[in-house]
């Protein structure tokens, strides 16, 4: 098992290295790492996987049922969905199956649903239904009025994207695959072999993967192909307080225009409602900041969708960039010639497409000559539960009994246990700062943002990391 | 689930009004009383001001000080403090509480419940300050935690965002901990405290207080690198620092309040109670910053002492008094506690807050349009970071069938 962040890389070549451990490139690491063979880097700029588009995004798993037909998009969400539903149940990766509603708020919109309804089918989802304002009300009580009926679409369904990464990456390292972090890549060349030059040194590589999100298009420059431009596309959005989630039970969506998905009110898995995104488009890829305009048009239109939504407190507030490329697909290419193959343009379907994608492209680069080897099934893994649907360690008793740690508890809004900060920091890939705990244990994310927890979350932390 | 376990009565939370409530309780022999309390040390917020402020005039103690003798007192008469242990929600009869703590899950009925769940400062994303979400960003409660507690290291440069009592003492943990205090930075047009303690961080120490200005964006990645200001006239400015301190604005920690389903009153957004502190719900009880985030420690505590009498009554037989009369109150009064006037339970007085600052103010209590009562107020009494009272000798003059009482500046 190898996780380094720091120091010289090896000087041996690997066989394929991996660009980007967000939610994609770690699935394409984990499904390389099946072939025991295989020698296989994952590389990543920050300082923990899933850093990028992958931590901040509507945490939807989706039935790509509003895909465009017949893209590849529309076919690995509609692979992935499967897929990643059946990895999350075997592997603790928290799933409520919500179903979404499609509100019409106006004649044309209401005209618009059998269309979609249409289209889903096409896409392979074929249990949608049109619902009247009765039964829409009747299944969303606290829906504001006015709505005209809804499409429902049962199939989609809320997920945990920090598990899902998490669960990947730690599979394929279990498996042998090194991860290296803090490792950006700085310049590409190929000369029979990749020679990746990174802020720790020189890799090697026989083949190489692009999975690096907002920067996928530089590498792919950097290895002389101009097939598209990331224009980050920043979507911010408001998390709502636990004692919200009793008003929304499906995943709510406007009907989809011209302009895009637009803004939705979705349950999370971990007790919230969620609302947003906002789509701005940028130049910069660091604008993860939210602003004051893009939060009251949110709320602004959550007002409209669920009024008793707003007059709860909000807990958190964050803001994604997803790589919008102007082309309504996956750009996803193999170059046989130079042993590589670029996985861009991967929006926000990406963490439902993500096992589809890792299968796909591990096809792509047998094309590129890449001898995968025998498989051999990784061991099976197991994420901590975050899911509020699932018991949580605190709830049980068992548990509690052979370890009194996890029934101390920490963080008292999320209920987070001692013993839970403490498996964070001793597994395979161990957080490196409070924003990574965050993300495997739930501390620090409730209500009260560190106000009772905050000085004792971080003692914990630098006691069990010696920093 | 587990057979409950039966107490007398069982108090969620060892701050000041819990432990005062326990105290009273146990010394005037309501049987076994049992305080939970989900942190590691009982005593509250005071556990962690290391400031004074604490105690009464004659004998001023720090807020640690305080702690210490409110918890002595406690145990000195009895009472049973369980630390660790949470309350986590409520159990089927009318005042069951599961709870989980290193022993694993328990289920406690009691005869009596006292909520004294505290109060806690909105953090930034409750604020809906946009920008960036770099370290560095703290609540008062986390930084006095951080410093006095655990003796974590703070920034160099720190701003305070507000500028009442909380705020200053914020201020004093950052001197402690080393920062610089860049400025305190306040919507009002001017501290919400004390003139001396005001022109003493000002002229003393040189901590600017930026008034009507009002902070509007965080800046910078992994750690805060300033914060944005706007000023009233429409000027916005960068403080450069790598600390922000939200201090105030304090709410209630009313979750274990609702999800007992108890009504809350919309001023406090604390539990709805009547003089003798009986909640919605019949066997509840509540006291202190739960009720009315946040008023002084010897407050609320003074509230649980009184809260344990009518727990007292309560465990001796008396009725549990029906919902009552709401108390209202309108702008620029904030909120008024107890809120909800039921027979023969008169509190002492009410508290009541104002959100402007009124000049030789005058309430009036008036119930459907009928006067109840006028009361002038001392000058000087009526600013928004201190507490106004006002007497309850109406409450016998108010229609137990009529619409809600509603306090008012005019």
């Amino acid at each position: 098992m190898t996780v380094t962040a720091a120091g010289a890389l090896p000087a041996t070549p690997y066989d394929v290295a991996v660009v980007g451990a967000g939610v994609v490139g770690c699935a394409i690491a984990r499904e390389l790492a099946r072939h025991p063979r295989l020698r296989i880097a994952l590389i990543e700029a920050q300082d923990d996987v899933g850093q990028g588009t992958s931590k901040a995004n509507t945490a939807i798993l989706h039935t790509g049922f509003d895909a465009t037909p017949g893209t590849l998009e529309a076919r690995l969400v509609h692979e992935g969905h499967t897929l990643l539903g059946a990895y999350a149940a075997r592997t603790g990766i928290p799933v409520e199956r919500t179903g979404a509603l499609l509100v019409a708020w106006d004649a044309e919109q209401l005209a618009a649903l059998p269309r979609l309804a249409e289209k889903a089918a096409r896409n392979g989802c074929h249990d949608t239904g049109l619902l009247g304002p009765e039964e829409l009300y009747a299944r969303e009580p606290h829906l504001g009025p006015g709505a005209l009926g809804a499409l429902h679409v049962p199939g989609e369904s809320v997920v945990c994207p920090w598990t899902t990464t998490l669960a990947y990456a730690t599979q394929a390292v279990r498996a042998g695959a090194d991860l290296h972090l803090n490792t950006a890549v700085r310049e590409a060349g190929w000369d029979g072999g990749h020679r990746l030059t990174t802020s720790r040194g020189t890799l090697y590589a026989r083949h190489l993967v692009n999975a690096a999100g907002l920067h996928a298009d530089t590498l792919d420059r950097a290895l002389g192909h101009d097939d598209f431009t990331v224009t980050p596309r920043r979507g911010q959005l408001l998390v709502y307080d636990k004692f919200a989630r009793s008003l929304v039970r499906h995943i709510l969506l406007p009907v989809p225009t011209a302009l895009g998905k637009g803004v939705l009110v979705a349950p999370t898995v971990y007790g919230n409602v969620l609302l947003g995104p906002t789509a701005e488009d940028l130049d910069d890829k660091h604008a993860t900041g939210s602003t004051a305009d893009g939060l009251a048009a949110l709320r602004e239109k959550g007002r409209r969708v669920l009024p008793a939504l707003v007059e709860e407190e909000v807990t958190a507030v964050y803001a994604g960039l997803r790589a919008a490329t102007g082309h309504e697909d996956y750009r996803i290419t193999a170059h046989p010639g130079q042993a590589y193959v670029t996985v861009g343009g991967i929006r926000s379907t990406g963490l439902t497409a993500s096992m589809a994608i890792a299968a796909h492209v591990t096809g792509l680069l047998a094309g590129t000559g890449l001898d995968l080897g025998p498989v051999r099934e990784p061991e099976p893994v197991t994420v901590p539960n975050l899911g509020e649907a699932f018991p949580r360690p605190y709830q049980r008793a068992d548990l509690i009994a052979a370890d009194p740690e996890y029934g101390t508890l920490v963080c008292h809004c999320e209920r987070v246990s001692r013993g839970e900060i403490r498996d964070a920091l001793a597994s395979t890939i161990p957080p490196r700062g409070l924003e990574g705990l965050r993300r495997r244990t739930r501390a620090r994310a409730g209500r009260c943002q560190g106000f009772y927890c905050g000085a004792a979350v971080r003692e914990l932390f630098e006691r069990g990391t010696g920093s | 689930m587990t057979a409950a376990r039966h107490v007398d009565v069982l108090v969620v939370g060892a701050g000041p009004a819990g432990l005062a409530a326990a105290a009273r309780l146990a010394a005037a022999g309501a049987g076994r009383v049992e305080v939970l309390e989900r942190e590691t040390a009982p005593g509250g917020v005071p556990r962690h001001c290391a400031h004074g402020g604490f105690g009464t005039w004659t004998r001023p103690l720090t807020g640690p000080r305080y702690a210490r003798l409110l918890t002595e007192a406690a145990e000195r008469a009895g009472a049973t403090l369980r630390t660790g242990v949470t309350a986590l929600d409520w159990a089927s009869g009318h005042a069951v509480l599961g709870t989980v703590g290193p022993g694993g899950p328990e289920t406690v009925a009691a005869r009596a419940v006292v909520l004294a769940t505290g109060a806690r400062e909105r953090p930034r994303a409750a604020r809906l300050v946009p920008g960036t979400r770099p370290a560095g960003v703290y609540t008062t409660g986390e930084l006095q935690q951080a410093v006095h507690l655990y003796g974590q290291h703070i920034g160099t440069r720190a701003v305070v965002a507000g500028a009442e009592d909380v705020s200053y003492a914020a201020a004093g943990t950052l001197r402690a901990a080393g920062a610089e205090v860049v400025a305190l930075v306040t919507e009002d047009p001017r501290a919400r405290t004390g003139r001396a303690r005001a022109q003493a961080a000002r002229l003393y120490r040189g901590i600017p207080l930026l008034t009507s200005a009002t902070i509007t964006e965080l800046l910078g990645r992994g750690r805060l690198s300033g914060v944005r200001v706007r000023h009233r006239d429409g000027r916005t400015t960068v403080l450069p620092c790598d600390t922000v301190v939200f201090t105030g604005d304090f709410v209630p920690d009313h979750e274990l309040a609702r999800r007992g389903g108890l009504v809350l009153d919309p001023g406090t957004r604390g539990p709805a109670t009547d003089g003798a502190w009986h909640t919605s719900r019949p066997g509840v009880f509540a006291a202190g910053s739960l009720l009315h985030a946040v008023e002084p420690a010897r407050t609320a505590a003074l509230e649980g002492a009184r809260a344990a009498r009518a727990v007292l009554d309560h465990l001796a037989g008396a009725p549990w008094p029906g919902p009552g009369v709401p108390v209202l109150v309108s702008a620029p009064l904030r909120r008024i506690t107890p809120n909800r006037v039921t027979p023969g339970t008169p509190p002492e007085h009410h508290l009541l807050r104002t959100g402007a600052p009124l000049s030789r103010p005058v309430l009036y209590v008036r119930q459907d349009g009928r006067l109840l009562h006028r009361a002038r107020l001392g000058p000087g009494a009526a600013v928004p970071h201190r507490a106004l009272t006002l007497t309850a000798r109406w409450h016998d003059r108010v229609d137990p069938g009529g619409g809600p009482v509603r306090v008012s500046t005019g």
